[in-house]
């Protein structure tokens, strides 16, 4: 008796994590991100055609934070099926624990936030015991996001919430979050959130090299969820998760229990959008509680269709697109951003489904179809919708 | 010296009834200018005491209530217009150049405008005395004592004898003497309104004798308990009518998006089409109609809203939705465009800012039923309108052919087509059915709230809570919803305010959906799944 299957039966080995070309593509990524863009906006002179200017490099930093919301969403979306609309909050808890750092650091060692100040408050509340600490922030950054969205998840999954209905409660969750994080009596600071922070780990915020560092940082975090995303969803955990996505029941009669899957994508995506937010706030030097804005999470969701759901790239082309096209317009036609932004939404649900990335291929289709329309007897290729 | 006294009593009748006849130029200039606020108080109360000759007082007071007096070397100027007159005599002079002008800080406001009251006491009418004796009521003042019991002997209506009797105990409580101040709180115990409530409340914290604050407690505590009363009454209604604002808002949802499936994020800005159709509407009639016609406004308005809003879903149906049938996610992607875009439009058509609707006239005011419950009129015509429109979608979709053909293709879509059902046109019919519901709701709405471009992103998380806490595809359960949830949290909200009470409700319906994940009635049967 042996335990070797048949070679007839021996499953195919599985492809690498990156192919030779996606490997290139990393590593040429990554070198961009954290060589060529630093060196060339800190060394080369300003007036030179090459030069980087500090405000890309915000720019960029901010857009690569926005990619990773987006993959997360992704994971979540594209290869779940799980739309959710409180993506919005997780970036912003994430932002939130940042901003108590920054905040404590702004304020001094034993001084408290300057709009405890104005509340007249005596003493720092509970909930911000850890966040003196670096250590205990980038630990919470992801670990608060986790846990918030895993005890709602467990709860929603267990009952078997789908759908839509997900969908709004989780738009009710943010809703609700916003409300709460609107009163100064929680201490995140009401209406204005958190503002005016000063330094990192004691070097200055405002400084050039500190920009490129978290620049580089959002960067290295962006190729890291790429890269953590792609293992995911090659593994067979992440199989599962596309059999839930494509047929729960069939799952379900295979013996899987969609539970733990469900909730585990669900809190590695709030996770991911967590460290997204705090990697956002330092750069952008604000946070408040629009971040949990009812259209600010289904903006995101739109990054993700934009780009093309369930493929990695897709997410990641589509922040960039999508915002690269709102920086550029709300500076050149503030009116129109509105439009544009809306006629996106239905531009892309209803002629594009597969996003930009599944563009090309789209196209391809349209065109093999109308050749087939011009001569009925070659092959009737179906092009699904 | 008996002698003496009774000639100075004489010789102080004699002034006394001199000065009754006519205002002097003495007191009109210690009215306008004495040398502190608090002396020129004392004089004003002090001149409402004697009776008004001519009106003179009255006017003057006035004057001074509209910044129109000028005091120059110790006489006094009423400037009207170009001319100027001696309140005395009412003959015109011409003030000196350098002549000073009055100036009145809020104290000496709320001075004058009780003795205008005081003096209204007079007045033969007795809605004026009425509404003289509420003011005294309100600003009680020990100073005017002697003026009330003087009334008080007089006067007959029994209306403005209570109110003067209130008047009277709220002033006593100020007065020096403790046994006055126990049959003040006495006598105000019996009086069961906020206002009193907020008096005694305000006597308690300067009060020293231990009776009288006993007394001011026992008082309180059964005042608290009638007003209890009035405040659940009023949350009750309040609820009530923030669930027929709910459910007018939700219940157009409840056909697109519980008969039909598509999740129209939309919604709310087919709501904000409305209560613009309704502005519109308004000014056409502030222009072209006649003043008269204008309480009608809101008439035509209810069908122009309807068929607006109608329209516009029948287009977004036709353009976008049909192609979404069956993709509910997408859906509610492609719709949120929509809103976008409609958001934007009515900003660039009307402006960033809010328009204003205002009420008919028949619509301000409201019912009093209880001295803290008053029923306004616009929130009543509301529930009222709220089931009306519920009671024709019901009878929409239960009685006639075009809701017959609705619930035909809801239920099996292949089926109606096979008999002969157009289900596309059924479609777009239906959805245009549940757009004109929202802007008849965006109607009923511009008449109790803000009409600005943001006004449907405030009404739609709550309309979609509504109809998934009702139950997908049940209008029964939409009403039960709405209902439920205007009560439940206009009663969280008297207990934790608002914000917290909204945060409670969402909290709430999250957990209420763990256990009834398909809403307070639940379909049955195999289509539940779906």
């Amino acid at each position: 008796m042996t335990t070797d299957l048949p070679t007839s039966m021996q499953l195919p080995r599985p492809e690498p994590l990156l192919g030779t070309r996606g490997w290139a593509i990393f590593l040429a990524a990554l070198i961009a991100v954290c060589a060529v863009a630093p060196a060339l906006n800190l060394l080369v002179p300003e007036g030179s055609a090459l030069h980087l200017s500090d405000y890309l490099v915000g720019l960029m930093g901010k857009f690569m934070c926005y990619a990773i919301v987006a993959l997360a969403i992704d994971l979540i979306w594209g290869y779940t099926g799980i739309l959710s609309l409180g993506h919005g909050l997780f970036f912003a808890l994430g932002g939130y624990v940042m901003g108590m750092y920054l905040m404590r650091e702004a304020a001094g060692p034993d001084a408290l936030p300057a709009f405890m100040g104005f509340l007249d408050w005596k003493e720092l509340p509970w909930h911000w015991a850890l966040s003196g600490s670096f250590v205990a922030t980038v630990l919470m950054v992801v670990l608060v996001p986790g846990v918030i969205g895993g005890v709602f998840g467990y709860f929603a999954f267990r009952s078997r919430i789908k759908g839509v209905y997900f969908s709004i409660i989780t738009q009710a969750l943010t809703y609700a979050a916003m409300l709460l994080f609107f009163r100064n009596e929680t201490g995140f600071g009401g209406n204005n959130g958190f503002t005016g922070f000063k330094t990192l780990l004691g070097y200055s915020l405002n400084t050039q090299a500190m920009h490129v560092l978290l620049f580089a940082l959002s960067g290295l975090a962006l190729l890291g969820c790429i890269l953590f995303s792609r293992w995911l969803i090659r593994s067979k955990y992440g199989r599962v998760l596309q059999a839930v996505r494509d047929a729960e029941s069939r799952t379900m009669f295979c013996g899987y229990n969609p539970l733990p899957y469900k909730l585990s994508i669900w809190i590695i995506s709030a996770m991911m959008c967590g460290l997204a937010g705090a990697l956002y706030v330092p750069q952008v030097g604000i946070i408040n509680p629009s971040e949990m804005s009812v259209g600010n999470s289904i903006e995101m969701a739109v990054w993700t269709a934009v780009g093309g759901r369930a493929s990695l790239a897709g997410p990641i082309i589509g922040a960039f697109a999508v915002n690269g096209g709102k920086s550029w317009l709300t500076v050149a036609a503030p009116e129109y951003w509105l439009y544009v932004l809306g006629a996106l939404f239905i531009v892309v649900t209803l002629l594009m489904p597969g996003g930009l990335i599944r563009l090309p291929a789209q196209i391809r289709e349209w065109q093999d179809k109308r050749r087939a329309l011009a001569q009925p007897s070659a092959s009737q290729q179906g092009v699904q919708a | 010296m008996n002698i003496l006294h009774k000639a100075m009593a004489a010789a102080l009748g004699l002034l006394l009834s001199l000065s009754c006849h006519a205002l002097t130029a003495e007191q009109t200039f210690a009215m306008a200018a004495a040398e502190d606020n608090d002396a020129r108080a004392a004089a004003i109360n002090a001149a409402v005491l004697e009776p008004d000759d001519g009106g003179r007082l009255a006017a003057y007071l006035q004057a001074l209530a509209d910044d129109a007096v000028r005091t120059a070397g110790g006489k006094v100027f009423v400037i009207q217009g170009e001319r100027a007159i001696d309140p005395t005599t009412g003959a015109v002079t011409t003030p000196p150049a350098d002549a000073e002008e009055i100036v009145n800080n809020n104290y000496l406001r709320g001075v004058i405008e009780s003795a205008q009251a005081a003096l209204a006491l007079n007045s033969a009418d007795v809605q004026a005395r009425r509404a003289a004796a509420q003011k005294l009521a309100a600003e009680p003042d020990a100073a005017r004592l002697p003026l009330i019991d003087k009334v008080l002997a007089g006067e007959q209506d029994a209306q403005v004898k209570a109110m003067l009797e209130r008047a009277k105990a709220a002033s006593l409580l100020g007065s020096e003497d403790s046994a006055e101040r126990l049959q003040a709180v006495q006598q105000l115990a019996q009086i069961h309104t906020p206002e009193t409530q907020l008096l005694l409340n305000q006597r308690l914290a300067d009060e020293s004798d231990p009776a009288v604050q006993k007394a001011i407690r026992s008082a309180l505590s059964s005042i608290a308990e009638s007003l209890a009363w009035g405040e659940r009454l009023g949350a009750i209604f309040s609820g009530l009518s923030l669930g027929s604002v709910l459910l007018l808002a939700a219940l157009g949802l409840a056909i697109t998006y519980g008969l039909m499936g598509v999740i129209n994020m939309a919604h709310g800005e087919l709501i904000m089409i409305g209560a613009y159709a309704t502005y519109l509407v308004q000014v056409l009639f502030q222009r072209w109609m006649p003043e008269s016609a204008f309480g009608w406004y809101l008439v035509v308005a209810m069908p122009v809203s309807f068929i607006v809003a109608a329209l516009v879903g029948a287009v977004l149906e036709r353009g976008v939705i049909r192609f979404l049938y069956g993709r509910p996610l997408e859906t509610l992607l492609a719709t949120f465009g929509i809103s976008l875009v409609l958001q934007q439009t009515v900003r660039s058509l009307f402006g960033a800012q809010n328009v204003g609707v205002e009420n008919p006239a028949w619509m301000s005011g409201g019912v009093s039923l209880l001295p803290n419950l008053t029923l306004p009129f616009n929130r009543i015509a509301i529930i009222l309108f709220a089931f009306a429109v519920l009671g024709a979608v019901a009878f929409m979709i239960a009685r006639t052919r075009l809701g017959l053909f609705v619930r035909g293709v809801t239920q099996n879509r292949a089926m109606a087509s096979c008999v002969g059902v157009n289900t596309a046109r059924t479609d777009t019919y239906a959805f245009a059915l549940g757009s004109g519901i929202a802007g008849l709701a965006g109607c009923a709405l511009s008449q109790i709230g803000n009409v600005g471009p943001d006004l449907g992103q405030n009404y739609i998380v709550d309309s979609f809570l509504v109809v998934v806490l009702g139950g997908v595809g049940q209008l029964a359960g939409t009403v039960y919803a709405a209902l439920g949830l205007g009560v439940l949290s206009k009663l969280l909200e008297g207990w934790a305010g608002a914000v917290l009470a909204k945060i409670a409700v969402l909290l709430f319906i999250v957990v209420f959906i763990q256990k009834r994940p398909q809403g307070i009635f639940a379909l049955k049967g195999r289509s539940a799944e779906a």
